[in-house]
């Protein structure tokens, strides 16, 4: 077990600088998601703390060891693929007892780690097969296995679900979890999936064009996204934007936007103050906005007109026309609502979020 | 299959396949019927009213047995034998190595050796007998199988370097990371992940070469003197043409004989040699 | 973000050591070198200084046993005026130019037999392979024996069939010994066009095919319009490949004529033979073979050139 310290890490290939100045921490014994969209840098950083990528500059810090000039198989970590890399040419027990027979571990202690190895997983009975007469999951527990039975310092996976289909997925993402749970490795994870991110994660690491952009909790990414990036890409549907003005109304601070006259509550008015007489970008989760029957109370309403009706069963996505602009609306599965329907939407002030037009930051 | 009435298919279809199926294998046909046709049925004239070239009626083993009993010809296979092997197995080492690092590591110049290979793989064997055949005087290999061993390569190694160049680059790049991860350092991934996944494709390279070299005429005709040194594309050249006289009974038992080895390799890995030859004209 | 508890370098412990051997061959520069360097030097010593040996062989006035001296350009100036060494250039070019086009003729042809379903495809294929596979010296006698001058099965059949009257002596009549050293090139040529585009064919997605024919073009018109163009790139690097082979051909045509009658089958390479090893004219031999270079380098330059342009389309 040990952490992970990387230290203002640079890649650059060529003319391109895919990872810029990345410094984090990662714990022992933690489950850290690093997430974001392709080419956000996130594989490289994971494949440079592997050791399969040379770094351009900064430092890589496995346990207690600097590890930037180790060759991968000295940095005592295992890695799981997105294609599982399993070796076609042996069976299941050879992939699992490859990486203890190149470290030369005695043929007993082989056995007694892929077999144990295997019962967590579950796939006792595969050991004799070859990789492909197994299916998706098999060989995903697979691979899994075969950086099991290392007990390395360090676990790192590269999307590896994101092969399987929809609700393998998700059975083994609970699976994933449950290992962590009873290993205590040290883990990075990388996905592109914001939900696999959110579920996995002690703390999430969000990327974009080789920058972190935030680092933590991933409920408190979800509620106190850093920036406009955050906050738009976790959450499932993503989060409405408009854009206001911020002007003061004898004293109360409001937000004028498209089909929007929102009176905002004093406390988020002072937090706002210094960007009175500006454009600023309002955030809405869709589940933050409920349908109201009359006028809210507040003030913190507005009219919209349906266009699409999306029934999950959990719950219903309301597509609607606000003003010109579009919005999202999660709401509850009783709402009786149909298409061309002129709905008053109220939302919450707490759950409202802004962003600096310009910086994107949070405000 | 081809649509529409019977005498389509035939006119379109039988009929050219058979015609070049006949033509394709009536030499060896022939060299069969020759081998075993006793010289009396050979050289009787050809307008003769009883002449019947496709067949014999008194076949006979004399031609064989002159040929293995009073020629070196077993001597010429042994030694054919022995060059094709070694000199597929350095090819085979060579391209495996080369192969592996033109098509998986990055350097300098990689490039250029490639593309320099690649050309050394144009280069026909005629160009260069000559300037090599005093090369290989100067290195006193004149005469030895030696000679034909380290030479060999220069047409083998290129042709295997390409043909495995193609099965490395479709071998996924994770699984050689995953070794290194999981404690091979590159050398042991390259042995124990990356060749033995190669295995069809050095098979396919392994039969390629020993079929190319089984094949090679002008340097064996060139660097080889000594009667019992030859290969057997040389021997029955040189030894069993006395001046101006065929002995073609013999000539064609020799020919038969010594295509056995070949053949009989190729039926084992028809489609391993297919492979080789149809990966070898890849880009 | 703070890295807590880092302070510098050198808190942390160093890497575990290795031997100097095993660490160079974890870079991959050094172990691409010494993955290289069998390679390296078996073609630098048996193709590249033989090539430079034969370079200064060709202007020197060597012998077999004497070193020579110096001489210039004099032998290629003597090649120049020397009417077999013409004779020979152009049959080379007839030879290759000729045996190609029938070759890529038939094998084509071959091919799209083949690329049919039929009982026995697989046999069939395995078999037809079979004058590619043969040593070429061994199977080349066989049509020596069938072309005799006396004994000529070939004869027997066309006068059995009353096509001809009297014998045709295939290989002893200047006119006609050109032509069967082609055809025997031709079947041995036959099979790797075959195999070759044979397996191009078999990557050219059927539903493009069926789609045509719905669209109502007739075979012909698919062929030329979406199997040609499609098979290109593939027929380019077999063409390619042929090309080199038959140019610097030299087993079939020692064996069935040694460059007769009256040279008129001597190509580049039999005539290089003649000289440099027949008659010992070390370095006029050389120049022969190294006559061949400049043509072989157009070739190659042009087919390429051509390939890339195929392929960007």
């Amino acid at each position: 077990m040990a952490r992970v310290v990387i230290r203002n890490l640079n890649k650059s290939y060529n003319e391109v600088h895919a990872v810029k100045g990345v410094n984090l921490e990662i714990r022992d014994r933690e489950f850290m998601v690093l997430v974001g969209p392709s080419g956000c840098g996130k594989t490289t950083t994971l494949r440079m703390v592997a050791g399969l990528e040379s770094i351009t500059s900064g430092d890589i810090v496995i346990g207690e060891t600097v590890v930037n000039e180790l060759p991968p198989m000295d940095r005592d970590i295992a890695m799981v693929f997105q294609n599982y890399a399993l070796y076609p040419h042996m069976s299941v027990y050879d992939n699992m007892a490859f990486g203890l027979k190149m470290r030369k571990f005695a043929r007993p202690e082989i056995d007694r780690r892929v077999r144990e190895a295997a019962d967590i997983l579950g796939i006792e009975n595969l050991l004799n097969r070859k990789p492909r007469q197994l299916s998706g999951g098999q060989r995903q527990r697979v691979a899994l296995g075969r950086a099991i039975v290392r007990h390395p310092q360090v676990f790192l996976f590269d999307e590896p679900l994101s092969n399987l289909d929809a609700k393998l997925r998700v059975q083994m993402r609970v699976e994933l979890k449950k290992i962590h749970d009873r290993l205590g490795t040290t883990a990075i994870y990388v996905t592109h999936d914001q939900i696999e991110a959110m579920t996995l994660g002690d703390r999430v690491v969000v990327m974009k064009d080789g920058v972190v952009q935030q680092v933590g909790e991933p409920l408190d990414l979800y509620n106190e996204p850093a920036n406009r990036f955050v906050a738009g890409f976790l959450g499932s549907p993503a989060m409405n934007f408009a854009t206001v003005a911020l002007t003061d109304v004898a004293g109360a601070t409001h937000a004028l936007g498209e089909g929007l006259q929102l009176a905002l509550p004093p406390q988020i008015g002072e937090r706002l103050r210094s960007h009175i007489g500006q454009q600023v970008t309002l955030g809405i989760r869709p589940e933050d906005l409920r349908v109201e029957s009359g006028e809210a109370a507040n003030g913190l309403s507005f009219g919209a007109v349906v266009e699409v009706v999306e029934r999950l069963g959990s719950e219903i996505l309301l597509d609607v026309k606000v003003g010109s602009g579009t919005m999202v609306a999660a709401v509850e599965p009783t709402v009786q609502a149909k298409v061309r329907d002129h709905l008053r939407l109220a939302l919450n002030p707490e759950r409202l979020h802004f962003f600096d037009c310009r910086s994107e930051a949070a405000i | 299959m081809i649509e529409g009435a019977k005498w389509r298919r035939w006119v379109y279809f039988y009929i050219p396949l058979g015609i070049f199926i006949v033509w394709l294998l009536f030499p060896f046909y022939w060299m069969l019927v020759t081998s075993v046709r006793p010289d009396r049925e050979l050289y009787r004239p050809w307008m003769a009213p009883n002449y019947a070239p496709f067949w014999t009626t008194h076949p006979t083993l004399v031609h064989i047995i002159d040929l293995l009993t009073q020629t070196l010809f077993i001597r010429w296979m042994a030694n054919t034998l022995f060059i094709a092997i070694v000199s597929t197995l350095i090819s085979l080492f060579c391209g495996l190595l080369a192969g592996y690092a033109l098509s998986r590591l990055k350097f300098p110049f990689a490039g250029m050796l490639g593309t320099g290979i690649f050309i050394t793989y144009l280069v026909p064997q005629t160009l260069l007998f000559i300037p090599l055949a005093n090369i290989i005087r100067n290195f006193n290999l004149g005469d030895t199988p030696w000679a034909l061993i380290l030479t060999y390569p220069t047409f083998l190694i290129p042709f295997c370097t390409w043909l495995l160049m193609g099965y490395f680059k479709a071998i996924p790049r994770e699984l050689e990371e995953c070794a290194r991860i999981d404690g091979a350092t590159r050398w042991k991934a390259m042995l124990y992940v990356i060749f033995p996944i190669a295995v069809p494709g050095i098979l396919s390279a392994g039969i390629f070469a020993f079929t190319l070299s089984w094949n090679e005429f002008i340097y064996a005709l060139v660097f080889l003197s000594s009667a019992h040194e030859k290969t057997v594309s040389v021997g029955v050249t040189s030894e069993l043409v006395r001046g101006d006289v065929f002995y073609w009974g013999q000539l064609m038992a020799g020919a038969l004989l010594g295509s056995i080895p070949v053949a009989f390799i190729y039926s084992f890995f028809v489609e391993y040699y297919v492979a080789g030859l149809t990966g070898s004209v890849k880009g | 973000m703070a890295v807590s508890g880092l302070a510098t370098r050198g808190a942390f412990a160093r890497a575990p050591r290795r031997g100097t051997a095993s660490r160079l061959l974890e870079d991959e520069r050094w172990l691409a070198a010494a993955l290289l360097l069998p390679t390296v030097i078996l073609l630098a010593l048996f193709i590249a200084y033989p090539f430079v040996e034969g370079v200064w062989l060709a202007v020197t006035n060597a012998t077999v046993g004497v070193p020579g001296k110096f001489v210039g350009l004099a032998n290629f100036e003597m090649l120049w005026n020397d009417s077999i060494f013409r004779v020979a250039v152009w049959n080379t070019f007839v030879y290759t130019a000729v045996a190609t086009v029938f070759k890529l003729g038939l094998g084509l042809w071959l091919a799209l037999l083949l690329n049919r379903n039929f009982r026995g495809k697989a046999f069939t294929r395995a078999f037809i392979l079979l004058p590619f596979i043969i040593p070429t010296v061994l199977s080349t006698y066989a049509w020596k024996w069938m072309f005799d001058p006396t004994f000529s099965v070939i004869n027997w059949t066309l006068f059995q069939l009353d096509i001809i009257h009297s014998r045709i002596n295939w290989l002893g009549d200047p006119g006609l010994a050109l032509i069967s050293v082609i055809i025997v090139n031709v079947w041995r040529g036959v099979p790797f066009y075959a195999i070759s585009l044979l397996a191009g064919l078999q990557t050219i997605n059927p539903e493009l095919q069926e789609a045509a024919a719905i669209d109502g073009a007739p075979p012909w018109q698919r062929f030329w319009h979406i199997t040609w163009p499609l098979l290109l790139p593939v027929t380019m690097v077999v063409v390619l490949f042929s090309v080199i082979q038959t140019f610097a051909d030299f087993q079939l045509v020692y064996v069935l004529t040694g460059g007769g009658p009256a040279n008129a089958t001597q190509l580049f390479a039999t005539y290089a033979y003649q000289l440099g090893v027949g008659t010992g004219l070390l370095s006029q031999g050389a120049a022969v073979s190294l006559a061949m270079f400049p043509f072989l380098l157009i070739i190659v330059v042009v087919q390429l050139l051509y390939i890339r342009r195929v392929e960007v389309h």
